[in-house]
């Protein structure tokens, strides 16, 4: 198991969770890499907590149990944190990625944790400026890319592209803008 | 094979299990298919909606108004002679449930997909192995499914097994709700050509519409010949393994992935082994591989057909184990433990008295000593309920049952024989 790379994402219902960990799977899965992208379906609403787990790895993946302690932890909204959910289970030198506008030192002593590395990036402001909502999932991808470098972004884009154009083909505006919001999370995400 | 110098180039793609599985329908091209919708298996009539609406298959969709007209229209459909398939779960299932016993006795190839989930009450939309568990007596091939690829393998191959003249039975095709159906997974899929070209033209034994040939269907049949109808859909059920291995092996031809009855995970040394069937033989195979690695034998036994339970093989390949656990997404709610629990100990009873083994004389002379020895043949078995309405099981819960094998083993003490794994008592 010590191959498998695991990631927990952390969200609020409609935030779009699930769809970051399928679109990582999918793009992992087109690079070469043996994936799973599932969330935990609990009470289906808006706003509730919503978890989401990727696994990937070299190797073909046989476990099929929740993912307990990460290594990587995507965080899309950071009122999240204080009910202690984010960090449990987390190894010591966990990643965390989370969307604020506070500082990665910041969110470090809001996360209280010692080790490890924390990064962060305004993903709400960016998807706000980008497609005119507050749908912070895709710019998470691009801050996670960059924070981690589990796979090269422009391969990463180039299968979202795929996706969102068969998806929203009619509307190019939305296209555009999840590309743009992945690229500047890419290029504003700070960590430390 | 044309496909299978190709095969290495294919790719894998990320799919869930449900479409997965309409992906696999899409392919197969069912003359019919009647279907009702019910999470988790909405996803597949879905998806396969969209492929009929979209001209790429030729199927006739009947939209059904319940899951009992579903399994109705598919049996109507076959016993007209159409490649016919349905798909359901849990409540929808149960709703089937006379029609899965017509379906079976008529001896009509359907070939259904099951989500599996939980049966009410009290009410739970995810995982066990409750509905389709409650048919494993109507006549019916089951097949459970690891993963989403096998969960796509399993059905196209179940086309074959079906409609084999050797068999002619309907076949469903199980894979664990959410766990597999609704999770994203790296999948190799077939060419179009290959599936067709694997499944061939369906030309059925008998047709309703034949009208050179005609036939009575579904006719009353009283005591005196009801009795040998079903004594024949007994003996078309011998014939069921044989033809499951053959097809495995010539699917494994053309795409390099050979399916037996069960898959013997490095069983072969095994002191200690788990049985296990669905999502968490693949959660139980990391577990195995880490014990491996400390020098523990242990190994995994994952029962893909179960139902014909093939149950010689499966004596074969755990008489050399010590102590073994069954692990059962189920109850019988009987006192005596999970379905699979209760097939594997009825089928160890020869082989823990003798019949299968060397020992067998020492029963004639009547000894002590020698009924002892005897008694301690074979393996110890235990049986853990676990994964009831989606709980999960992980890798710790599977260690410990791993754990307790050993220490069997070690003591000779079984203790309880069924235990419930995972949760609150």
């Amino acid at each position: 198991m010590g191959d498998v790379l695991e990631i927990r994402w952390h969200g609020r219902g409609g935030q779009g969770a699930k769809t970051a960990a399928l679109l990582l799977g999918e793009a992992a899965s087109a690079a070469g890499k043996h994936i799973q992208a599932f969330p935990e379906y609990g009470p289906e609403r808006m706003g509730a907590p919503v978890l989401a787990f990727n696994r990937i790895s070299d190797e073909p993946i046989m476990v099929h149990c929740h993912v307990s302690s990460p290594r990587i932890i995507v965080v899309l909204d950071p009122t999240l944190i204080r009910t202690g959910s984010v960090t449990a289970g987390a190894p010591e030198d966990a990643v965390y990625v989370v969307n604020t506008h506070l500082s990665p030192s910041e969110m470090r002593k809001k996360l209280g944790v010692s080790a490890g590395k924390v990064f962060t990036v305004d993903a709400t402001q960016i998807s706000l400026d980008c497609l005119g909502r507050a749908i912070p999932n895709t710019p998470m991808i691009g801050a996670l890319i960059r924070a981690t470098g589990l796979m090269k972004l422009e391969d990463f884009i180039s299968d979202t592209r795929r996706k969102l154009e068969k998806k929203f083909g009619s509307k190019p505006g939305i296209v555009e803008g999840n590309i743009k919001a992945i690229e500047r999370a890419y290029q504003e995400v700070k960590g430390e | 094979m044309a496909g299978s110098l190709e095969q290495e180039t294919v790719k894998f793609v990320a799919m869930t299990g449900n479409e997965a599985v309409a992906e696999a329908m899409r392919q197969i091209n069912p003359d019919v298919v009647a279907a009702y919708p019910i999470t988790p298996q909405t996803e597949i009539v879905q998806i396969f909606s969209t492929f009929v609406a979209d001209g790429l298959v030729k199927t006739e969709f009947v939209t059904v108004e319940s899951e009992h007209s579903a399994m109705s229209a598919t049996i109507g459909a076959a016993a007209a002679g159409a490649r016919a398939m349905t798909a359901t779960s849990s409540q929808g299932f149960a709703l089937m449930w006379e029609m899965l016993y017509i379906a079976a006795g008529l001896r009509l190839p359907i070939v259904m997909p099951v989500v599996n989930r939980a049966l009410s009450s009290p009410i739970n939309i995810h995982c066990d192995h409750s509905d389709t568990m409650g048919a494993r007596d109507s006549g019916w091939i089951q097949i459970f499914s690891e993963n989403a690829q096998e969960a796509y393998d399993n059905l196209i191959q179940a086309v074959r097994i079906a409609e084999s003249r050797d068999v002619l039975l309907p076949a469903m095709v199980c894979m664990d709700g959410f766990i597999v159906s609704h999770g994203m997974e790296s999948v190799k899929l077939l060419m179009d050509e290959e599936v067709r070209g694997f499944i061939g033209e369906y030309e059925p034994a008998y047709s309703l519409l034949d009208v050179d040939h005609p036939i009575t269907v579904g006719a009353l049949d009283f005591a005196d010949w009801y009795f040998e109808h079903k004594r024949q859909e007994a003996a078309a059920e011998a014939p069921v393994a044989e033809v499951v291995l053959k097809v495995g092996e010539e699917y494994g031809k053309l795409t390099g992935r050979s399916y037996g009855l069960f898959e013997a995970y490095r069983l072969d040394d095994a002191e200690v082994a788990v049985v296990a069937l669905g999502s968490t033989a693949g959660t139980a195979k990391a577990v195995v591989d880490e014990l491996r690695q400390k020098g523990v034998r242990a190994g995994l036994l994952k029962i893909r057909l179960y139902r014909p339970f093939p149950k010689d093989a499966i004596v074969r390949a755990l008489s050399g184990v010590k102590a073994i656990a069954v692990l059962d997404r189920s109850d019988t709610f009987s006192t005596m433990g999970g379905p699979v629990f209760i097939d594997i100990k009825a089928s160890m009873y020869d082989l823990m008295h003798g019949e299968h083994g060397e020992h067998g004389e020492h029963d004639a002379h009547g000894a002590q000593d020698a009924r002892e020895a005897r008694d301690m043949q074979g393996p110890r078995i235990v049986n853990y309920i676990y994964g009831l309405g989606g709980r999960d099981i992980d890798l710790e819960q599977i260690r410990k049952v791993y754990e307790r094998l050993q220490a069997i083993v070690a003591t000779g003490e079984t203790g309880e024989p069924v235990s419930y794994l995972g949760v609150r008592e």
